[in-house]
C-alpha cells in the first residue's frame, strides 16, 4: 500500500484495514499498522478516531514497544482528540520512574507535539514542579526532549517557570564544561549542541534573572563560549559550535548584560557580517538586526553601515533580504538619507522579487526620518519612477496626503510633477500622481515658464491616451480643476475640456462616465464651480497605512518569538496613545478636550485640591454639617483634583508643545514624527478612585497601575496603629528612575515612611512599609505624592492613601443588655447626633447592613423591633481616646429609599461627629460601580427578621421610647 | 518547529517527505515543487538559507540529492543545518554508505529509520 501510495495512487480503501491492524496483538501486525496510519493519514482525518481508544491501550499498558510505537504515532500525528483523551497518560509516562528513558523520551516530544497543537486542552497546570524534576535528568536524551517541552511551556507563559531557571542554567553549565556527557552525545567533541542552544532559548523567555549566583554562573558560561568559539577547518564542528555561539549571542541580548559583555557582542557580530563564509554573514546580519530592537546599539552598528551596504549587493538573495532587513531597522534621522539613497539606487537592478519589498521600505524610511518634506517628495517621485509596478497605491496616497496638508510643499511638489511629466515614457503610477498634484496645485505655478493652464492641459492630456481607464477618473478631475482655476476664463481651454468632457460621457465605464457629466454640467454653472471645485480639504491624520502594512506581515511560528514577547510589553501601552496623534500639529477634537481638562484643574492650581482638604479640615472644626447635596460636592470635585493623573497630563502637554518647538515649522514637524517619538504620556490602568474605595473596604490590592509601574498595598492594621506594605513594581526590562514618594500626612495621622529607592531594577519589586498611628479621629486622608521616571517622562501621581477611619474601627458585637444603657447614657449632642440625611443611593436593607458590616460597624441584627431599621456598633480606637464604643442607628423609609434618618452616638463629641459624617458620605457618594467589589468583600449576610419576635419587642420599645 | 522535510533529487523527484503539519496532497505537490525551484539553482557559495512564504527553509545538498528542512523564522538555522547532516550520517550508517538509490529501492527501511530517527532531530 505504502508503495502504491508512494507513486501517487489513491489508497483510500486501505485506510480503515491499516487502523484495525493497530489493535493486532502481534508486534509485526502491530508496527505495520502504526508505521503505516502515520503515513498515509494525517490529523484531520477521521479514522484516526476509531484508534484512539486502542492507542491509549498501548500507552498504558506494560509492553513497552507497543508504548514507544503508540506514542510515535500520537507524536507525528496526533490531534485534537488524540490531546483531549492521551494527554493525562503521557504525562505520567513521561515522569513515572519505572519507565525507561526511551519511553519517556518519547513521551515527552509526544506530549510536546499535543501541547503545541492545542494548549487549550493539555492541562498543564501544576507541572511546574514537575518540570523542574525532569530538568534533573541525568539522561541526555529524556533531558533534551524535556527541554523542548519546557520551551513550549515556557513560551506560553512564563511567569510560573521561574523555579526550572536555575535548573536551565545548571544544564548549561555541565555542558559547556563538559562534565559528564556520555560518547554518543557529543557531536564532532561538542557536547550536545541541540541542548545547549534549546537551553538557551528557554533561558530567553525569562525577562530577568533576579538571583545574583545564577546570574553570576549564566554569564560564566556565556562568556566561555562567547570567547572560546574559534573557526576550524571541520564544517560541521563550525556550524554546531555557531549554532551555540548564536543562541548566546540571542541570550546575552535578552540578558540586559553589562555594557562591557554587550560591545562583546556587537563587535562578534561586526566581525561576523565581514567574512566570506555566507551562513555566518547571515546570521551576522540577521542577529544584529534583532540587536537593534533589543538594545540601545544602534551607535556601535552604524560603524558597520558601509559593511552592510555591501551585503545588500551580494549575490545571494537570502543575504540581501537579511541587510535589508538591518538598514530598515538601524536607519534613523541622522543616517537616512544615505540609506534611502543606497536603497533607491539599489531598486534600479534589483530583482523583482525583492523590489516592492524595498519601496516599500524605502517609502516608509522616508516618511519616518525625511529632514525636511521636499526631500521625501523627492524620494516618493524618484522611487514611482524606478520601480512604478511595485509602488502599491498606498505609497502614492501618501505622498498626496503630505502634500495637501503641508501648504509650504505644495508649489514644490507641482514644480517636480511637471519636471517628471517631460519625460518621454512615464509610469503610469507617476501620471496620476503628477496629474492629482497638478490639477490641485498647479495653479501655483502658473507663472513659471510652461506652466500656465493651457500648457499643463496639453502635457496632461498627452498621456490620455497612453493610461488604463483606472487612471482616466483621476485626468478627469484634474481637467475640472485647471478649468476652475484659469480665470479669466480661456475660451479655447474651456471649449478643449468640454470636448474632452463630451466624449466621455457616452463611456462605458460607470465612474468616468459620471465624473464627465458632473463635470460639464458643473463647469457650466461659472462661479458656483469654484466653491464646488475648490482645493481638498485636509486629511485627517492618521497612522500611515504603510508602517501599518509593514507590521502586518504576519509570521507563523510553533512558539512565540522572544523577542516579540518583549517588544510587546514595551509597545502594549505605547500603542494606546499613537492613536491620539496630533493631526497636523494641532490636536485633533479628541486630544484637544484630555489635554484641556486636567489643564484647566491645573490652571486653578493644586489650590483646588488644597482647597479640598482644608474644605474637609474645615468642617472638622464647625459643628454643623452642610447639607448633604454641598458634601456629594465636596466629594465630588476632591478626588477629582487630587487624582486626576494631572502630572502626567501637563507632561503630555508639553511634550507636544516641545515637539513642536524643537524644529522650526512646527506643520511639517508635527506631521512626520514618527511615532515611536509620540507615545510619552502615560496614562494609569484602571480607575484611581475605584481602586482607592475598593482598598477602603479591603487590606490589600493594586492602589495605582499604569504601562510601567504598580503599586500594590498591603495593611495590617491593630487598635490605633497599622503597618502598611507599599510594593512598587516595575513592570518593564528598563530600570525605572527617580522614584520619590512623599506622604503629605493630615494633622491626625503620623505616618513613618521608610526610605524608597532612587532606583527601581527592571522587573523587580520593592517593598516600603509605612508605619501610620492614629491620634484622633478625622475623615480625612494622607494622600501619597509619587513620582518617577521612565525615559523621558516624568509621571506624577497623586494617591489618596486607604488609611481612612474604618481602618481604626473593631467590629463589636453587644447584646440588648449593653446595648440600651450606653445609648441611654449618651443622651443628646454633642455626644449623640441625629441627621436626617436625603439623596442617599436606594438599596435594600440588606445590602446596607453588608455595607456597614465590610465598613467594620457590626450589625445587630434583631436589636430594633422595626424591620426597616439597623442598629449596629463598633469601637474606635486612637491615640487621645481610650477604645470608644460607638452606636449606631438607621431608620429608613420604606417608602422613600433615598432618605433615612440616622443617630451616632459615642463618648466623644468629634468621634460622634466624624463618625456621623463619615457613614453619610458612605451612603451617598459611592459610585454604584463600587458595587460588585462591595458584594465581594466577606461580609456575612444579615438574615432579616421576618417578624420581630416577642422578647425582642421590649427592647426596641424601650429604644423607640429613648428616641 | 520543523514544519517538514524533504528528500529531493535536482531533477525535483521527492526520494522522502515528512510532513508535520497537516497539508492537502495538491499543496504537498505545490510545497514540493516550491521548494525544488527555490534550493536548485542556488550556487554552492551562498547561504543555506532561504526564505520560503512565512518560513525559512535549511538545505544541504549531498550529491545530488538535497535534503530541506522548513522551520520558523526564529528557529536557530545552525543548529537545524546540523540536524541534517546528523540525519545524513545515521542514514549513511544504516545503509553503511547510503546513496539515492538506497532510499528508491529500500524506501520500507527508509521509512522505519525515519520514523526512529527525526524525532530524535526534533
Amino acid at each position: 500500500m505504502l508503495y502504491i501510495f508512494m507513486l501517487g495512487y489513491d489508497v483510500d480503501f486501505g485506510h480503515m484495514e491499516a487502523v484495525s491492524l493497530i489493535s493486532a496483538p502481534k508486534y509485526p501486525e502491530k508496527q505495520v499498522g502504526y508505521i503505516v496510519t502515520s503515513c498515509l493519514l494525517n490529523e484531520n482525518h477521521d479514522f484516526l478516531r476509531l484508534a484512539i481508544n486502542t492507542v491509549r491501550n498501548d500507552i498504558i499498558g506494560r509492553n513497552e514497544t507497543f508504548q514507544c510505537l503508540a506514542l510515535t504515532m500520537v507524536g507525528n500525528i496526533g490531534g485534537r482528540d488524540f490531546a483531549e483523551s492521551l494527554a493525562p497518560d503521557v504525562q505520567k509516562l513521561l515522569i513515572s520512574s519505572s519507565c525507561r528513558p526511551l519511553v519517556r523520551k518519547k513521551a515527552a516530544l509526544c506530549l510536546l507535539r499535543l501541547f503545541r497543537k492545542n494548549p487549550d486542552v493539555v492541562n498543564v497546570d501544576g507541572w511546574v514542579d514537575r518540570m523542574a524534576q525532569l530538568l534533573d535528568e541525568r539522561d541526555l536524551g529524556v533531558l533534551t526532549s524535556s527541554m523542548s517541552l519546557l520551551v513550549a511551556l515556557v513560551s506560553n507563559n512564563h511567569e510560573a517557570y521561574w523555579s526550572c531557571l536555575p535548573k536551565c542554567v545548571k544544564t548549561l553549565e555541565r555542558l559547556a564544561r563538559n562534565q559528564d556527557i556520555p560518547q554518543e552525545y557529543t557531536y564532532y567533541g561538542i557536547p550536545s549542541p541541540w541542548l545547549q542552544v534549546k537551553t538557551m532559548r528557554a533561558l530567553q523567555y525569562f525577562p530577568t534573572i533576579e538571583d545574583p549566583n545564577t546570574r553570576r554562573s549564566l554569564f560564566e558560561v556565556l562568556q566561555r563560549i562567547l570567547m572560546g568559539t574559534d573557526v576550524v577547518k571541520n564544517v560541521n564542528k563550525n556550524n554546531a559550535s555557531h549554532a551555540v555561539l548564536f543562541e548566546a549571542l540571542a541570550l546575552v541580548m535578552h540578558l540586559d548584560a553589562e555594557k562591557e559583555m554587550m560591545s562583546q557582542c556587537v563587535a562578534l557580530l561586526g566581525k561576523f557580517i565581514a567574512v566570506r563564509e555566507p551562513n555566518i554573514r547571515y546570521l551576522g546580519l540577521e542577529n544584529m538586526t534583532r540587536m537593534l530592537l533589543v538594545t540601545d546599539v544602534q551607535d556601535i552598528i552604524k560603524r558597520h553601515q558601509a559593511q552592510i551596504i555591501t551585503s545588500l549587493k551580494d549575490p545571494d538573495i537570502s543575504i540581501r533580504r537579511r541587510a535589508l532587513d538591518l538598514l530598515y531597522g538601524m536607519c534613523d534621522i541622522t543616517n537616512a538619507k544615505d540609506i534611502v539613497e543606497e536603497l533607491l539606487q539599489y531598486l534600479s537592478t534589483a530583482e523583482f522579487a525583492m523590489r516592492e519589498e524595498l519601496s516599500l521600505k524605502a517609502a516608509i524610511l522616508a516618511e519616518k526620518f525625511a529632514p525636511d518634506l521636499s526631500w521625501y517628495v523627492d524620494v516618493i517621485l524618484q522611487l514611482i519612477d524606478k520601480a512604478g509596478d511595485f509602488v502599491s497605491d498606498d505609497i502614492w496616497f501618501r505622498v498626496v496626503q503630505f502634500v495637501t496638508n503641508n501648504e509650504d510643499l505644495q508649489p514644490y511638489a507641482a514644480a517636480k510633477a511637471r519636471e517628471y511629466l517631460d519625460k518621454p515614457a512615464i509610469h503610469e503610477t507617476m501620471v496620476k500622481v503628477s496629474a492629482y498634484l497638478l490639477g490641485e496645485f498647479g495653479h501655483l505655478l502658473a507663472r513659471r515658464p510652461g506652466c500656465s493652464p493651457k500648457e499643463l492641459f496639453s502635457i496632461i492630456h498627452e498621456k490620455l491616451p497612453t493610461v488604463l481607464s483606472s487612471t482616466i477618473p483621476i485626468l478627469l478631475s484634474t481637467y475640472a480643476k485647471i478649468l476652475m482655476h484659469t480665470q479669466p476664463p480661456d475660451p479655447e481651454l474651456q471649449n478643449q475640456i468640454w470636448g474632452i468632457f463630451n466624449k466621455y460621457e457616452s463611456c462605458i465605464d460607470a465612474e468616468i462616465q459620471q465624473r464627465a457629466v458632473e463635470y460639464h454640467a458643473l463647469s457650466r454653472k461659472g462661479a458656483s464651480l469654484m466653491d464646488i471645485l475648490a482645493e481638498m480639504p485636509k486629511f485627517p491624520e492618521r497612522q500611515s497605512a504603510l508602517i501599518k502594512k509593514a507590521e502586518d506581515t504576519e509570521v507563523d511560528t510553533a512558539e512565540q518569538s522572544a523577542i516579540k514577547l518583549r517588544a510587546q510589553q514595551q509597545m502594549s501601552s505605547a500603542l494606546v496613545v499613537t492613536d491620539q496623534r496630533p493631526a497636523n500639529g494641532t490636536p485633533s477634537g479628541i486630544q484637544l478636550s484630555l489635554v484641556k481638562v486636567p489643564s484647566m484643574s491645573i490652571n486653578e492650581d493644586q489650590n483646588m485640591a488644597e482647597q479640598g482638604l482644608s474644605h474637609e479640615n474645615g468642617i472638622l472644626s464647625k459643628v454643623d454639617p452642610q447639607t448633604p447635596s454641598a458634601d456629594l460636592l465636596g466629594d465630588l470635585l476632591g478626588p477629582l483634583a487630587i487624582e486626576g493623573p494631572p502630572g502626567t497630563d501637563v507632561q503630555s502637554q508639553q511634550n507636544i508643545v516641545s515637539g513642536l518647538e524643537n524644529v522650526p515649522n512646527t506643520v511639517e514637524a508635527a506631521a512626520i514624527v514618527p511615532v515611536e517619538e509620540q507615545t510619552n504620556s502615560v496614562q494609569p490602568i484602571g480607575s484611581i478612585a475605584e481602586r482607592f474605595h475598593a482598598l477602603c473596604l479591603k487590606d490589600s490590592g493594586v492602589l495605582y497601575e499604569d504601562p510601567y509601574i504598580q503599586i500594590g498595598i498591603k495593611a495590617e492594621w491593630r487598635a490605633h496603629q497599622g503597618r502598611v506594605v507599599l510594593f512598587l513594581g516595575n513592570k518593564n526590562t528598563s530600570p525605572l528612575v527617580s522614584v520619590h514618594a512623599i506622604i503629605l500626612p493630615p494633622s491626625h495621622l503620623k505616618i513613618e515612611l521608610s526610605l524608597v529607592p532612587d532606583t527601581i531594577p527592571p522587573r523587580a519589586q520593592v517593598q516600603c512599609p509605612l508605619e501610620v498611628v492614629n491620634l484622633r479621629p478625622s475623615r480625612d486622608v494622607a494622600v501619597l505624592d509619587f513620582s518617577y521616571k521612565f525615559g523621558n517622562n516624568m509621571v506624577n501621581a497623586k494617591l489618596r492613601l486607604p488609611a481612612v477611619l474604618n481602618k481604626f474601627l473593631h467590629p463589636i458585637s453587644v447584646s440588648g443588655d449593653e446595648f440600651f444603657p450606653q445609648w441611654r447614657s449618651l443622651s443628646g449632642p454633642p455626644l449623640k447626633l441625629q441627621e436626617v440625611v436625603r439623596g442617599v443611593r436606594p438599596m435594600p436593607l440588606l445590602d446596607m447592613a453588608n455595607l456597614f458590616n465590610s465598613f467594620r460597624l457590626m450589625v445587630s441584627p434583631g436589636l430594633d423591633p422595626n424591620p426597616n431599621n439597623l442598629v449596629a456598633s463598633t469601637t474606635y480606637y486612637s491615640e487621645s481616646t481610650r477604645p470608644m464604643l460607638c452606636l449606631i442607628r438607621i431608620e429608613t423609609d420604606p417608602a422613600d429609599r433615598t432618605q433615612l434618618r440616622m443617630t451616632v452616638a459615642s463618648g466623644d463629641p468629634t468621634l460622634t461627629f466624624e463618625l456621623k459624617e463619615f457613614i453619610k458620605e458612605q451612603l451617598v457618594s459611592i459610585p454604584t460601580a463600587l458595587r460588585s467589589p462591595m458584594a465581594a468583600t466577606p461580609a456575612p449576610p444579615i438574615p432579616q427578621p421576618t417578624s420581630p419576635a416577642a422578647a425582642l419587642t421590649d427592647p426596641g420599645a424601650m429604644l423607640a421610647g429613648l428616641l | 518547529m520543523i514544519r517538514f522535510i524533504l528528500l529531493q533529487n535536482r531533477q525535483g523527484k521527492t526520494r522522502l517527505a515528512k510532513y508535520y503539519v497537516p497539508l492537502e496532497d495538491s499543496e504537498k505537490h505545490k510545497v514540493e515543487y516550491e521548494v525544488h525551484r527555490l534550493v536548485v539553482n542556488r550556487d554552492p557559495k551562498f547561504t543555506n538559507f532561504v526564505e520560503f512564504r512565512t518560513h525559512k527553509v535549511i538545505y544541504r545538498r549531498y550529491a545530488g540529492l538535497f535534503f530541506s528542512l522548513c522551520v520558523d523564522i526564529t528557529d536557530n538555522e545552525l543548529a537545524y543545518l546540523e540536524c541534517i547532516h546528523l540525519f545524513v550520517e545515521i542514514l549513511d550508517h544504516f545503509f553503511s554508505n547510503v546513496c539515492e538509490l538506497d532510499l528508491v529501492f529500500n524506501f520500507h527501511k527508509a521509512i522505519i529509520e525515519r520514523m526512529g530517527e527525526l524525532e530524535k532531530l526534533e
